[in-house]
């Protein structure tokens, strides 16, 4: 078995431009997010896996960044909420939650929206079931889940007119 | 001159801080950082009930990476939310509960001050554990506390209004029932930390998840004794609050303390079993109901009594323990009504506030004995109720003013659209409906520690690039309170609310709001931004008027302009009325404050319960219980809420739907219960679920489907009429599951939360032919005191207490 270091420095990739980071070994990459790189916008609310607040995208899909260690993260596509927006215009999905109630005190906001991302890039066509289904590990004491779901819904049909749209131009 | 019709208010809005939520811009107290910043972590007692006989720090302090040790002896002064329970040390040499802090290491990262946590060396003398209310009762010794009325009894207290038992007496139907309610906690995503420094003027700084920073302020300076004006609290916005957030905490004296020792930045974030230990949730309460009933249908008279756990601190506990009471005549007529109630202290992490602080639990005894009623009696339990509707601007007998009141077509609302009529008693074994009502109140009538200030204060800044700052100590906990401030000014000024600036919560610069609890924020603040709102629009007018030629009382406000109301041709924008009211009165500004009407009630404790005034809900809960395994399956709620007038409708309708969830997982799951461990493992009373895992919450597959329904009876002493909404809608839910299941197997549990187990044990009580009941099977012995007597509105009182020989004079002077 090799010896891990007790510090390491490597180059993640987050949010699509490269983030040399250097940091104690044990640190998971919710900490390395949080506490190396600032991300601050990703949240905990156990770091024991239980919550889903801490979601990023690992390679496309949602992960809960307080059980993965950073060090394993090398030459891996990290997506966080602050990656999200297009420049100054939200993702169809932050302007839904905003508009339709998903997000009321937002701390579960970030990781529920980015399970959503995960969800909609795969398959924009989803139902309401399979909304359900796959935040099902997003706590949330707030806002009861339908507005959340409602937004969701809207966003998953404004990606698809986006879609349609791009589709005819091409 | 008033605009004919709403155009901020009312219109569903993306709120003023949602940007900065999906963004992930918005900071909580965990995501502030300051250069040279330290971190704070505490050792937690691990025995429910011991004293610390001694402590050594020596070989924590001198771990590398450490700065500062702190312990009891750093800490001559105590703390607590009420004046009257002042009994928390930062960090204690008495541990109340498993979780009580005895120790700080502040070090260089939470990874070393974790590992020097474990080398400070502490002798504990245990004590005996008390488990619950009855072994409180039982073993005045050893003390939890050195006071309180007596022994482990926290609380003890009777109010009678007019002669409960002479009604009882005169009643066609006497209904007894006992009720229990789990306690439970608020679970907030975000995990409460605090930031502490000081800052370049060399005061000091406190940025923390509090609901409260002005009662977070006072007691600050009152532990580290130093002058509130060298001490600024920035609430920061809270990850979910529901009460969890409203005590000041230790977590935040000791970084508070050390950041003053220090000279640096001292910063401490709760792990979530932390979260467990700081508790301060839902009281379990057990209730005992003796309520009188005419053979038409209306109340005579109720006797309720109560008995709290309170855990191992004061805590809210002198409110929650009124509050388990004084709310019961709120909804129903209820011509007399006797109350009596104790909290205990036991050896668990301190109960205090969560959404509905009290009310839940007697709330669903309330209403599942209606239910009862409406059964015995044969009535239909929605006609039974809308025929004992308080009236609207009515005193009930325990001297609450009511003014709006939209109950009846609440009731109407949830009956038709829930198809009740064709459904309730028609859907077959293992389906059923339920239906159950509440009130609350719009924020507490009286202030936590007595004084005769505002409640709340809003200053407006206006300058001339049209921009409107609006300053509050009012705390944004997620509910949408700075998109209600903005939303009233934005309506006054007839601008939009992305005109208005919110700076709130910031005891440093925000003139003092008490804070988010009671359901207070958008009626006390509403009110203050309103004052101040109209007097700048004064002044704006005054100097719009020169330049129409017209007169101020003849222009409206409207959609960023400021029209003549004779001629819309004639006018100027909003931003120009702004620039020519700062040249014609100087640099603009306005203040407005609110303070909720005097209590009508004048005997002693009339001050807890009033409020400016109250909301009304009712909900009908659809369940499918399959009787083979006592599974709860709830397809659909219906809900009406009177809000008295929407602000947004998006948030208000979140705050129902959230209420719901709230309700329904109280009712169906969540439990903040305790066990002990075997004997050879101390036998310490320990959380059964200190996770989030095991703590069991509704996730998004188990939420029902929710039709809301807002009912508009606007109230004078609101701002447009607004009422409360965050948290009224919770109450009805869980009555109304308990009544729903009644009505799909026939079996009453009374007892929250209702879980398959107590289901399916009452069903086979039933097919044993006994009755079909779960619940609490008796009632202590409590040595309640003789209650203050003081006589009804209706029977000619005058809202002072009577002495005890006067009581029969008053009651047959009626008669």
């Amino acid at each position: 078995m090799t010896a891990v270091p007790d510090r390491v420095h490597l180059q993640l990739s987050v949010n699509g431009e490269p983030a040399p980071v250097s940091f104690s070994s044990y640190k998971t990459l919710l900490e390395v997010l949080r506490e190396d790189l600032d991300l601050t916008g990703t949240k905990h609310g156990c770091e024991l896996g239980e919550c889903g607040a801490c979601t990023v995208l690992i390679d496309g899909e949602p992960v809960l960044s307080c059980l993965v260690l950073a060090l394993e993260c090398e030459g891996k596509r990290i997506e966080t909420i602050e990656g999200l927006a297009r420049g100054a215009e939200l993702h169809p999905l932050q302007a839904a939650f905003t508009d339709l109630g998903g997000s009321q005190c937002g701390y579960c906001t970030p990781g529920v929206i980015m399970t959503a991302k995960a969800l909609l890039d795969r398959n924009p066509d989803v139902s309401r079931e399979e909304i359900k289904a796959a935040t099902a590990g997003n706590l949330c004491r707030c806002t009861g889940y339908l507005q959340i779901a409602d937004a969701i819904e809207r966003a998953a049909a404004d990606m698809r007119d986006e879609r349609r749209r791009s589709e005819r131009k091409s | 001159m008033k605009k004919s019709r709403l155009e901020v208010v009312g219109k569903a809005r993306r709120r003023v801080d949602g940007r900065a939520k999906v963004t992930g811009h918005l900071k909580f107290a965990d995501d502030l950082s300051a250069p040279r910043m330290l971190h704070c972590k505490l050792l937690r007692s691990p025995h429910p009930h011991a004293l610390v006989e001694s402590i050594d720090t020596s070989k924590a302090a001198q771990h590398p990476g450490v700065h500062l040790v702190l312990t009891r002896k750093d800490f001559p002064v105590p703390f607590g939310i009420m004046p009257v329970s002042i009994d928390e040390f930062p960090l204690t040499d008495h541990a109340r509960h498993v979780g009580d802090p005895v120790a700080a290491v502040i070090a260089v990262d939470e990874q070393t001050a974790d590992e020097a946590l474990r080398l400070v060396q502490v002798r504990f003398s245990p004590l005996k554990t008390i488990s619950d209310p009855e072994d409180a009762l039982k073993n005045p010794e050893p003390r939890i506390h050195d006071y309180g009325e007596q022994g482990n009894i926290h609380r003890n207290q009777s109010y009678e209004f007019g002669d409960v038992e002479d009604a009882l007496a005169k009643s066609d139907h006497v209904f007894e029932d006992l009720f229990f309610y789990q306690g439970n906690t608020h679970l907030p995503m975000e995990e409460q930390a605090t930031l502490a420094l000081v800052e370049g003027d060399g005061k000091l700084l406190v940025q923390s998840s509090t609901q409260n920073p002005h009662y977070l302020h006072r007691q600050l300076a009152r532990v580290l004794q130093v002058p509130a004006a060298k001490v600024r609290v920035i609430g920061t916005p809270n990850g979910g609050g529901f009460g969890g957030k409203c005590d000041p905490a230790n977590h935040e004296m000791v970084v508070a303390k050390a950041a003053l020792v220090l000279g640096r930045p001292v910063k401490i974030g709760l792990t979530r079993e932390e979260v467990f230990y700081q508790h301060r949730g839902r009281h379990p309460v057990l209730m005992k109901m003796r309520t009188g009933v005419t053979r038409d249908g209306k109340l005579t008279g109720m006797h309720l009594q109560t008995l709290l756990d309170g855990g191992g601190y004061g805590s809210h506990g002198p409110a929650s323990t009124f509050y388990t009471g004084v709310l019961t005549p709120v909804t129903y007529e209820l011509p007399r009504f006797k109350f009596d109630a104790c909290r205990t202290f036991t050896n668990k992490p301190a109960c205090g506030p969560k959404r509905g602080h009290g009310t839940p639990q007697p709330r669903f005894g309330q209403e599942v004995q209606l239910d009862k009623i409406a059964e015995k009696l044969g009535r239909d339990p929605a006609e039974l109720r809308l025929g004992i509707v308080n009236k609207p601007d009515s005193l009930t007998s325990n001297w609450l003013r009511i003014g709006s009141i939209g109950l009846a077509e609440c009731i109407r609302e949830v009956v038709s659209r829930s198809d009740w009529k064709s459904r309730h008693k028609k859907l077959g074994f293992g389906k059923g409906i339920g239906l159950a009502c509440s009130s609350y109140m719009c924020g507490a009538g009286l202030p936590i520690y007595w004084n005769k200030l505002p409640h709340s204060g809003v200053q407006l800044l206006l300058d001339r690039s049209g921009q409107v700052t609006v300053f509050c100590g009012a705390t944004e906990i997620g509910q949408g309170s700075d998109d209600v401030l903005a939303s009233i000014v934005a309506e006054v000024l007839g601008i939009d609310t992305g005109m208005v600036r919110c700076v709130t919560g910031d005891t440093g610069i925000t003139p003092v709001d008490l804070g988010s609890y009671s359901s207070r924020v958008t009626i006390m603040m509403g009110n203050a931004a309103m004052e101040a709102a109209e007097k700048v629009r004064l002044q704006l007018a005054e100097a719009a008027a020169e330049q129409l030629e017209t007169l101020p009382e003849g222009l409206v406000f409207s959609q960023g302009q400021v029209f003549h109301a004779g001629d819309t041709k004639k006018s100027i924008s909003f931003v120009e009325a702004v620039a020519f009211a700062e040249a014609k009165f100087g640099t603009l500004g306005s203040v407005g404050s609110y303070t909720p009407p005097k209590p009508p009630g004048k005997y002693k404790g009339a001050g807890v319960g009033p409020s400016p005034a109250y909301s009304f809900t009712a909900c009908v809960v659809e369940t499918e219980v399959d009787p083979k395994t006592g599974w709860i399956h709830v397809p659909k709620i219906w809900i009406a809420h009177d809000i008295g007038r929407t602000i947004n409708p998006v948030l208000a309708k979140g705050q129902v739907i959230g209420s719901v969830y709230m309700g329904l997982s109280e009712a169906l799951m969540e439990e903040q219960a305790f066990r002990r461990l075997p004997e050879k493992l101390s036998q310490a009373l320990v959380h059964k679920m200190p996770s989030m895992l095991e703590y069991k919450s509704l996730t998004s597959l188990d939420m029902p489907e929710v039709d809301v329904a807002l009912i508009e009876d606007p109230d004078p002493n609101c701002p447009f009429g607004a009422k409360e909404v965050g948290q009224g809608p919770l109450l009805p839910v869980m009555p109304a599951l308990a009544n729903a299941i009644y009505d799909a197997v026939g079996v009453r549990i009374d007892e929250i939360p209702v879980t398959p187990d107590k289901v399916l044990k009452a069903l086979e009580l039933k097919s044993k032919g006994l009755a079909p009941r779960v619940g609490p099977e008796h009632f202590p012995s409590v040595p309640y005191p003789e209650p203050i007597f003081v006589v009804t509105p209706q029977e000619g009182g005058d809202g002072k207490e009577t002495k005890k020989e006067e009581k029969k004079r008053a009651a047959a002077a009626v008669v």
